[in-house]
């Protein structure tokens, strides 16, 4: 009996000492995947931080005020004033939508109207 | 120890005298004996489970706390810089929008290892080419010398030069991994940021320091390993500031002025929107202190925080506002104007004659140097000096900006009769902008203490009551009045009611007196005036409308255009609604009768 136990003790400490190698070994495994992991954290953060940077940089104030001018002609931008506000109802509504089929043809009738002389006034 | 037999003669001789079994005796002491050493044996092997327990808790304890500290501490990123104990983390700095206003830009510093180079010769010349300021011969001589092993070259690399060294191919040319403070906006807020420069130097990291402003003020907290991935939020608004500074430095050109500041502040928070000084600087590129001339003639020198200067007319304001308040008078209280007014060997002029008397409104208006003399003079100096202190004129001002402590206002060694009288009208006494602002908006955001700030705040400043709601409702008016009525006609501005008073101070010159032709021009406004939402400061130095016949210097010809052009531009940025003169004077009106009605 108590050799049988001396036994099963023997076992249990090898069993042991495997599961502690087996442990010892995934920490470090892990250990490795975090350092792996964190250096790629801060490679990325860095590269945030690169572009963020860039990003200030090209939208520094004095950069857009000279994009400004320089595509004056085509933008027309101003700074904004007093002016530039407006009232609720110089809004538009939305213009009613046609409703039916106009794609094929359509009949209209009534008399003929000659506007080639008014055309000059539209704007 | 001693052993007792197990047949003591004695006892058995005693025994057998008696007739008693005398193995009886042999029994009992075998007994005691065999007791007394389970008694010892327990003993012992209570101790060393004791002994063991002990072990095990200090061990549970040690591994307990280890966890607990772990579990404690906050996680830590690692970042190239923190890998030895020189770390070169320092937390951004944002304006209120979230903006970046300063940040960390990693790069490359280079050095050698002299033992290491190849040909120490041909690297120094080839460093040459990419950096013209490298002198060849002297750099060989340096990687040639037996006593030196380690150089430092560059603390700074361009990747593109990072490139041409690498492409040299010299193993003793080494790179070092390095943080670079980069202020993105160029000189925007170059006056609050400051600048940062290289403190403790590793190989593998450099310590980043702040130099001034408030990347030297909160040094500590950008740097605190803790807080380094919170950014610092600022109050400036950069697109405030940028509109500011570019509306100030237009104006400052066209009236010739020497130096220009403005202080834009929020009168309940106090948070400073936007804070010029020109000429400025880039931060990036930090000049270095001047040897040389007048100090306060540096771009490094913060006008609107460290320069204290006699502001003139603009401190008539404080002056009318203690008359106000303390009851002696009231808006409509004629005030004695007749000049001059001689104090012993001291006589004090108006820019022109007024006429007999004045209402104390038309003192403000028309800014009468003898009308707020005159009412000062029966309030005295000791309430005087009081009321100044409560509004922070007689300390330096506080503010998150390392300067701000070192200089501090010029205060008259006695506080004289004469004393209250000037300084009733801003001659005697000198105070910064920055402070003046905070003034401003105590006397029109109803009458509360107001600490200016730079940090972004959520909630209204409950500062301490200093003058009633009721004088800091007159005080609106009449700056109003000010506008529309008297010396600063020119900052009536479609849209924003502006009110405002103007102040234009002869400069002291080098050998005491006053000089003529310097003036510092001053305008300090509130907008919309009916209904005080930011104060803005405006001083230009030494400046003049040089398009009429002769310069006019006074501040209602340089500082009130300067500022009603940036009040007009910025008052749409800070999602401002215009509104009618009507409507603020309908405004003034209804505070005036719910007044008087109570």
């Amino acid at each position: 009996m108590r050799s049988f136990l001396y036994f099963l003790t023997a076992l249990a400490v090898i069993g042991l000492a495997a599961w502690a190698y087996r442990e010892n070994h995934l920490t470090q495994q892990a250990m490795n995947e975090r350092r792996a992991l964190e250096r790629e954290v801060a490679s990325l953060g860095s590269a945030i931080t690169i572009q963020r940077t860039e990003w200030a940089y090209l939208n520094r104030p004095d950069r857009l005020r000279e994009l400004v001018d320089v595509n004056f002609e085509r933008l027309r931008l101003v700074p904004m004033t007093a002016d530039h506000f407006g009232e609720i109802g110089q809004v538009a509504y939305p213009l009613p939508v046609l409703r039916g089929d106009y794609s094929g043809v359509v009949e209209v009738s009534g008399e003929f109207q000659d506007l080639s002389d008014q055309e000059e006034d539209l704007p | 120890m001693i052993r007792t037999p197990l047949r003591p003669l004695a006892r058995v001789l005693k025994a057998r005298e008696t007739g008693e079994n005398p193995d009886h005796i042999e029994h009992e002491n075998r007994r005691l004996r065999l007791e007394n050493m389970r008694d010892a044996a327990r003993n012992q092997a209570e101790g060393r489970l004791l002994t063991l327990a002990l072990l095990f808790l200090c061990g549970f304890v040690l591994l307990g706390a280890r966890m607990g500290l772990l579990a404690a501490t906050a996680p830590l990123e690692l970042s190239v810089g923190m890998v030895e104990e020189i770390s070169s983390a320092r937390a951004d700095i944002l304006d209120r929008e979230g903006r970046v206003l300063a940040t960390n830009l990693p790069t490359h510093a280079l050095y050698a290892e002299t033992r290491r180079m190849v040909d120490p010769v041909r690297a120094a010349h080839e460093l040459a080419r990419i950096f013209p300021d490298i002198d060849a011969d002297r750099m060989a001589a340096r990687f040639t010398d037996p006593q030196r092993r380690f150089i430092w070259i560059r603390t700074q690399l361009s990747p593109e030069q990072q490139q041409a060294v690498h492409d040299i191919g010299e193993p003793g040319l080494l790179f070092g991994p390095r943080d670079m403070r980069v202020y993105p906006n160029g000189r925007m807020a170059a006056h609050v940021l400051g600048g940062a420069r290289y403190g403790q130097q590793g190989v593998r990291a450099a310590e980043l320091l702040g130099v001034a402003g408030t990347e030297l003020f909160f040094d500590g907290r950008l740097r605190d390993p803790e807080q380094v991935n919170m950014p610092l939020h600022l109050s400036l608004d950069l697109t405030v500031q940028a509109t500011v500074t570019e509306v100030l430095e237009g104006g400052m050109r066209m009236l010739n002025a020497k130096g220009a500041s403005a202080v834009l502040m929020d009168v309940y928070t106090g948070e400073v929107l936007s804070l010029v000084s020109l000429p400025d600087f880039d931060p990036n590129l930090r000049p270095a202190p001047p040897t040389e001339g007048e100090p306060a003639d540096s771009p490094l020198f913060n006008r609107a925080v460290q320069g204290y200067y006699e502001l003139g007319s603009v401190m008539k304001s404080f002056a009318v506002a203690q008359g106000l308040d303390s009851g002696s008078v009231t808006p409509q209280t004629m005030i004695d104007t007749r000049g001059p007014l001689t104090w012993g060997r001291f006589r004090i002029n108006d820019f022109r004659n007024y006429g007999p008397q004045l209402s104390v409104k038309d003192v403000m208006v028309r800014s009468s140097n003898i009308g707020t003399a005159r009412i000062m003079q029966e309030i005295g100096a000791e309430a005087q000096q009081d009321f100044l202190r409560k509004f922070g004129f007689l300390e330096p001002a506080q503010i998150e900006l390392a300067e701000a402590a070192r200089s501090r206002p010029l205060l008259p060694d006695r506080w004289s009769d004469l004393s209250v009288m000037t300084i009733s009208y801003g001659h005697g006494m000198s105070t910064s902008p920055l402070a003046l602002a905070a003034g401003y908006a105590s006397l029109v955001n109803g009458g509360r203490k107001i600490t200016p700030t730079l940090l972004r705040r959520e909630n209204v400043q409950a500062g301490e009551q200093i003058i009633s709601a009721q004088t800091s409702q007159q005080m609106r008016l009449m700056l109003h009045q000010v506008v529309q009525e008297g010396t600063a006609s020119f900052a009536r501005i479609a849209g924003y009611p502006v009110g405002g008073k103007t102040g234009s101070a002869d400069k002291p010159g080098p050998r005491g007196g006053y000089m003529k032709d310097a003036v510092l021009a001053t305008f300090a406004s509130v907008f919309p005036s009916h209904d005080p939402r930011y104060v803005l400061i405006v001083t230009l130095d030494e400046g003049a409308d040089t398009t009429g016949p002769e310069p006019r210097r006074t501040a209602g010809w340089t500082a009130v255009p300067v500022s009603a052009e940036i009040t007009r531009r910025i008052a749409p940025l800070l999602d401002m609604r215009p509104i009618r003169l009507e409507a603020a004077n309908a405004a003034f009106d209804a505070a005036l009768h719910s007044s008087v009605g109570h």
